[in-house]
């Protein structure tokens, strides 16, 4: 089977290849996970147990407060990271995260990305050419 | 100053605003008057301060703020951390934050209420402020501007005095894209933050603009300062117009381009089933916090008022969180000695959740939580806490008894 391309907003950060985690919910690194175990620890996540470490993690949209800029930086720092924040709608906190943090983000997608990509999808996400393909074998 | 000219901090500070204002497509910078910075420890981690100690190692002229920046809660009241039974290393990373800070020229006000307490921005101005109640109230109340600055960003707008002009510095970004008419006018500081709640889940991002009718009066500086810090808190919005009450919305004409899209409806029953959602601690409340915002002088009053003469529960924690300023005038003013006869504990510079929650909560065995901050209760969840949301007296009640009657 052929890759599926999928064009959105240029992005933040390096290309990236790695197998997605999706759910339809929304993002704060504040709010909704336990960074030193890196799993989702807000019990009402969709992803709540999950490991998001080194995943291409697919949701909604940004929300909540400012932390998640620091926050991204220092989970970076400490090999915890995702290796792409991939959401329907960034904020201003997740590309000031990104670029302080070397976190890639990508955003605005032509169709509602959690949709498009399922979890376990291998996938490359190319922030400069602002295209995320999924890789089908 | 991206050739270097003014110092490497300065030129590192350019470049990544430059990648964040490409990434929402800003065609510019605007200047900027005033910073507030949002840094506490538990969110900078030992690599957020290694960062602050490697900016704060370059000559002055480089490492200076060019604006006056103030900052956010910090992660530990250092005057209270031990009866906290708080660790001795996060203390000594907060000693060493506030160090680095100091040396860039940044002045240590500590507080998320900055609107109320230190140097309320007038119409118009533009600025870089780092917490999200902060920032919707200083666009929406005040009608200056702000994009939400995080931590990072908000220390480059310090050193270069300016902001990437999108969304919220713009006119176009400030109309309204979604229509609130309130049947019912909230009673009380947690009925507001119910309220900004609701509507914040209705609105969605950003990038919505919420508007809001049918509220008769004028609410108090506290009332839109507990409504907005819910509404960015559960919506990520960091502006509201309220006709007739914000300045940019002196009728609904103002605030719509255009013909106004019909308006939802939202009334008690939706107060009071936000209020449902976080159910009751009708067995028993461990901790009971008023923070998120960090209280004014008149909520400290109010709650002064109703902790007069009583004692609270024996398994049960008082927490209160102020800003250096307040404390100091409650301090002045008898009303700390007032609200710590009880048995409670009246922080400052700190807030709630900023303060190695989780942690904290586990060496107290903190788990059941009882706030009238529907910011605090939204964001406590995610730190191991069970919280329940209700209005001032109720939560004093609840203190006293050690659970909800």
């Amino acid at each position: 089977m052929s890759d599926v391309v999928i064009k959105g907003h240029v992005g933040i950060g390096a290309k990236v290849r790695g197998k997605a985690l999706v759910a339809k919910d929304d993002f704060s690194a504040r709010y909704d996970l336990d960074r030193i175990k890196g799993v989702f620890s807000r019990p009402a996540h969709k992803l709540v147990g999950e490991n998001y470490v080194d995943t291409i993690l697919i949701l909604n949209t940004a929300k909540g407060g400012v932390a998640t800029s620091w926050m991204l930086h220092e989970m970076n720092s400490r090999g915890m990271a995702p290796k792409a924040l991939i959401l329907n709608t960034s904020n201003p906190i997740m590309a000031q995260g990104a670029a302080f943090g070397d976190v890639v983000l990508m955003d605005r997608f032509e169709t509602d990305i959690t949709e498009a990509v399922q979890t376990g999808d291998d996938v490359t996400v190319d922030p400069a050419a602002g295209t995320l393909t999924i890789h089908k074998d | 100053m991206l050739a270097g000219k003014f110092g490497e901090p300065r030129q590192i500070a350019l470049e990544q605003q430059i990648k964040v204002g490409d990434f929402f497509d800003a065609p510019n910078f605007v200047e900027i008057s005033q910073v507030h910075l949002m840094a506490d420890t538990e969110s900078l981690g030992e690599a957020g301060v290694e960062y602050l100690e490697n900016m704060a190692g370059y000559d002055e002229k480089d490492r200076r703020v060019a604006v006056p920046t103030v900052t956010d809660p910090r992660g530990i009241d250092l005057m209270a951390y031990k009866k906290l039974n708080q660790e001795e290393s996060w203390a000594e990373l907060e000693r060493r934050a506030i160090k680095a800070f100091e040396a860039m020229g940044i002045l240590m006000t500590d507080t998320c209420i900055n609107y109320q307490t230190i140097l309320p921005p007038a119409f118009g101005e533009h600025v870089a402020f780092g917490d999200t109640g902060s920032v919707i109230y200083t666009n929406s109340v005040l009608g200056a501007r702000s994009n939400f600055e995080g931590g990072p960003a908000a220390l480059t707008a310090a050193l270069t005095g300016r902001a990437p002009r999108y969304k919220c510095h713009l006119d176009e970004g400030r109309r309204g894209t979604i229509r609130f008419v309130i049947k019912d006018r909230p009673e009380n500081l947690s009925d507001w933050g119910a309220l900004g709640g609701v509507v914040g889940k209705k609105s969605g991002s950003y990038w919505a603009v919420p508007v809001l009718e049918g509220i008769d009066g004028t609410p108090t500086s506290d009332e839109m300062k507990h409504f907005g810090a819910a509404l960015a808190s559960y919506g990520s919005v960091p502006i509201f117009h309220m006709v007739s009450a914000t300045p940019e919305a002196r009728c609904l004409e103002d605030t719509f381009d255009g013909t106004p899209p019909a308006p939802i409806e939202l009334g008690k029953k939706d107060i009071d089933g936000f209020y449902a959602s976080f159910g009751r601690h009708e067995d028993k409340v461990d901790v009971v916090v008023f923070a998120a915002p960090q209280m004014s002088l008149v909520e400290m009053q109010q709650l002064a008022d109703l902790c007069r003469g009583k004692t609270i529960h024996k398994d049960t924690s008082l927490i209160i969180a102020t800003s250096p300023e307040i404390k100091s005038a409650a301090n002045r003013m008898g009303l700390t000695k007032t609200i710590e006869d009880t048995g409670a504990m009246v922080l400052e510079g700190v807030c709630f959740y900023q303060m190695y929650a989780r942690e904290t909560g586990e060496a107290n065995g903190w788990k059941k939580l009882m706030s009238n901050s529907a910011k605090l209760v939204n964001i406590i969840s995610g730190y191991g806490y069970e919280p329940v949301l209700a209005p001032m007296e109720v939560c004093i009640d609840a203190a006293i008894r050690g659970k909800m009657s």
